[in-house]
């Protein structure tokens, strides 16, 4: 039988693979479709691929209008399937071998190892591919020793704050309670960030293993994630999977016990939706959320690892933290250390979006450059205008000019320039961009989503688009420049968490590298 | 009406978070939330009216009163303004003749802000009664949306 893949990742979905599933389905009812996660490279979305006896040959992007042609082409035929035919044909949306896309081959997926290549939702696959070897490892060596591989691997959150995982969960390991956490944030709001959707939606058991993981290494028996309602197609699909996960005995009262690898130890999980705030992805604002309030950030300490959800013991940890556990239990903390530069360890799924050629997810160990990913992979922009300017790590995140882009991924090198690496997402702009209008934003979104608990995040957003404001309007530019500066000072010294904290990174970082936005002799 | 709110939000009551699950449900049911069922809310989880009210002001999802038939919802944030997200939403508006936020006066289109749908490598991005859309031409999608209003009104 000839089996196709056809991803079913919200980026295809939004760009018509549901549709062309039903075509080719249409087109000839013996077609086995298999829908998987994506392979991340947004640009051939929705990209069909066929099993030939040399591997996946792709096609895209795909209309269901393109499936009468690659009908005709034989796209799917008996010869193409056997290999006869160099790249299948002639048709003009083939890209050969997918595995062979250098976008694609020069990556090192460890955390995306299967995604869009297994179907999400099928547990055999799962496990024939490499999964539950962590979590089958990890029961046999028992709490102290997971957080010790942890801890001797270097992980540190992948969120944003890139705290040291292994501390996190030893300060959890050694908390004494009647109940303890794992919360998942999945509450993914940055901008320019998918790399939690994806993974979710392509391999949502690789997120369960991992925080069942993390369930027996600090002897937790619950877990939530915490998903923003902003994804749909996420949200079916881990839903399907946690019920899968209970059926396969991954999840419920004795984890894995009818494998006869009983860990003796419960973990249940639940999916909880969020309801539009993007400061819910702040841990503390995610605890109250999660406990049905408003999501107002917590002061600190007590810190969520002693006094979390409930006020009990929380590891709380965003979704490729947690993703990135089952490797490691796998093949150990010195091997995961070994990946990357100093100390940002691993690998990182970096994403590629905005104005830009070949975006999509790429995932690689710390260290490569930002021109590599933007220029070399990405191709630069999609318009074919000149990068002027990239926006790494979110809303929160600098905004970086070309001349700092051999400036390598590295949370140590990008604290040096200013920057953070947040999340991973890179933002792409062309010439046409104008800063001023960006900080403004950073000020404009800071007011929409602060929770209004400190007031430099509450009232300062709202003062600081004012002032830049009147600096595009041409007034007093020099004087409200120094008023901008000093305000972004009181908001970084002075906010409750990072939404207040770091909204003075974009807004400094324009002023400081684009400083020719700012000053226009009539204003703007 | 109190006994079918109550009944809805049973299962919640207990739960972790019981409140938002609770306001999501009656949502879902009647596309908003009714300034009526706070009340009833309010007893069920031994809440005040205004902490219930409190939560549902801060999340955006929460509506209180109902939106158009067609609700589209247009990415506001950075990655889809790099590729011309500003242009057509403004596009947009000025074919429904609305500012962002408004439903049109038939009650066919409401247009909402979103920040993030998770497309951000194939903006500009929108949702259209939970529909995800990418790699959106300003011109089409407001021409698409026109067409929703005529239909709908």
């Amino acid at each position: 039988m000839t089996k196709l893949y056809v991803p079913l990742d919200s980026v295809a979905a939004a760009l018509g693979a549901d549709g062309v599933a039903d075509a080719l389905k249409k087109a000839d009812s013996t077609f086995e479709i298999v829908r998987t996660g994506s392979r991340g490279m947004a640009w051939l979305e929705p990209l069909v691929e066929v099993e030939t006896a040399r591997g996946r040959v792709g096609y895209g992007p795909v209309t269901p209008g393109d499936v009468e042609s690659l009908m005709a082409a034989g796209f799917a035929s008996s010869s193409a399937i056997m290999g006869a035919s160099a790249d299948s044909g002639q048709h003009p949306l083939c890209v050969g071998l997918v595995d062979d896309i250098p976008y694609f081959k020069n990556q090192d997926r460890q955390i995306f190892a299967r995604c869009g290549i297994t179907d999400p939702l099928c547990f055999e696959d799962y496990r024939n591919q490499g999964g539950m070897e962590g979590l089958g490892k990890a029961i046999r060596l028992g709490g102290v020793e997971i957080c010790a591989e942890v801890m001797a691997s270097g992980l540190r959150g992948r969120g944003g704050a890139a705290f040291p995982a292994g501390i996190k969960w030893n300060t959890v390991a050694g908390a004494e309670a009647d109940q303890k956490y794992i919360v998942c944030n999945a509450d993914e709001g940055d901008s320019g960030t998918f790399a939690d959707r994806m993974i979710m939606e392509g391999d949502p058991f690789l997120l369960i293993e991992g925080m069942v993981i993390a369930g027996l290494g600090v002897g937790a028996t619950k877990g939530f994630i915490y998903l923003r309602s902003e994804y749909p197609v996420a949200r079916r699909i881990l839903t399907q999977a946690i019920a899968r996960a209970y059926e396969r005995a991954l999840l419920g009262p004795d984890v894995l016990g009818p494998d006869g690898l009983s860990s003796g130890k419960a973990f249940d999980l639940e999916l909880f939706m969020g309801a539009g705030a993007y400061i819910c992805g702040e841990e503390t604002s995610l605890l109250e959320s999660l406990e049905g309030k408003r999501g107002q950030v917590r002061a600190k300490p007590p810190l969520p690892a002693l006094e979390g959800l409930h006020g009990k013991p929380t590891l709380v940890h965003n979704v490729i933290s947690l993703c990135a556990v089952p490797a490691i239990l796998q093949k150990g903390g010195a091997w995961y250390k070994d990946l990357g530069m100093g100390r940002s360890t691993g690998t990182m799924p970096f994403q590629l979006a905005g104005n830009i050629k070949y975006g999509g997810l790429f995932e690689a160990p710390f260290g490569i450059s930002l021109d590599d990913l933007v220029n070399i992979y990405g191709g630069g922009t999609r318009t074919g205008r000149p990068v002027r300017a990239v926006q790494v790590g979110g809303p929160l995140g600098a905004y970086l000019p070309p001349n700092l882009f051999e400036t390598p991924m590295d949370y140590e090198a990008f604290q040096n320039i200013g920057a953070g690496i947040g999340h991973g997402g890179i933002v792409v702009f062309d010439d046409t961009v104008d800063l001023a209008a960006q900080a403004k934003y950073a000020f404009d979104f800071c007011a929409e989503e602060s929770c209004g608990k400190c007031t430099p995040c509450r009232i300062g957003a709202v003062r600081g688009s004012e002032v830049i404001a009147n600096i595009i309007a041409g007034e007093n530019q020099a004087e409200n420049t120094v008023l901008v500066k000093d305000l972004c000072e009181v908001m970084e010294d002075g906010s409750l968490c990072a939404m207040g904290g770091m909204t003075p990174v974009p807004v400094m970082s324009a002023l400081e590298h684009f400083p020719e936005d700012f000053k226009t002799a009539e204003g703007k | 009406m109190t006994e079918a709110v109550e009944t809805l939000i049973a299962p919640f009551l207990e739960k972790d978070g019981g409140l938002l699950r609770a306001l999501h449900a009656l949502q879902a049911s009647e596309g908003y939330i009714d300034a009526a069922h706070i009340p009833v809310v309010a007893g069920a989880f031994n809440l005040s009216k205004a902490e219930v009210k409190g939560v549902i002001s801060f999340y955006a999802d929460f509506r209180r009163a109902p939106a158009g038939r067609y609700h589209v919802k247009i990415c506001q944030a950075e990655s889809c303004q790099a590729v011309g997200s500003r242009r057509l939403t403004e596009k947009a508006l000025t074919a429904l003749g609305i500012k962002l936020g408004d439903t049109t006066v038939s009650g066919a289109v409401t247009v909402d802000a979103v920040y993030c749908l998770g497309l951000c490598a194939a903006g500009p991005a929108a949702m259209i009664d939970g529909t995800l859309r990418a790699r959106l031409d300003a011109d089409g999608f407001a021409a698409e949306i026109q067409a929703l209003a005529e239909e709908g009104a």
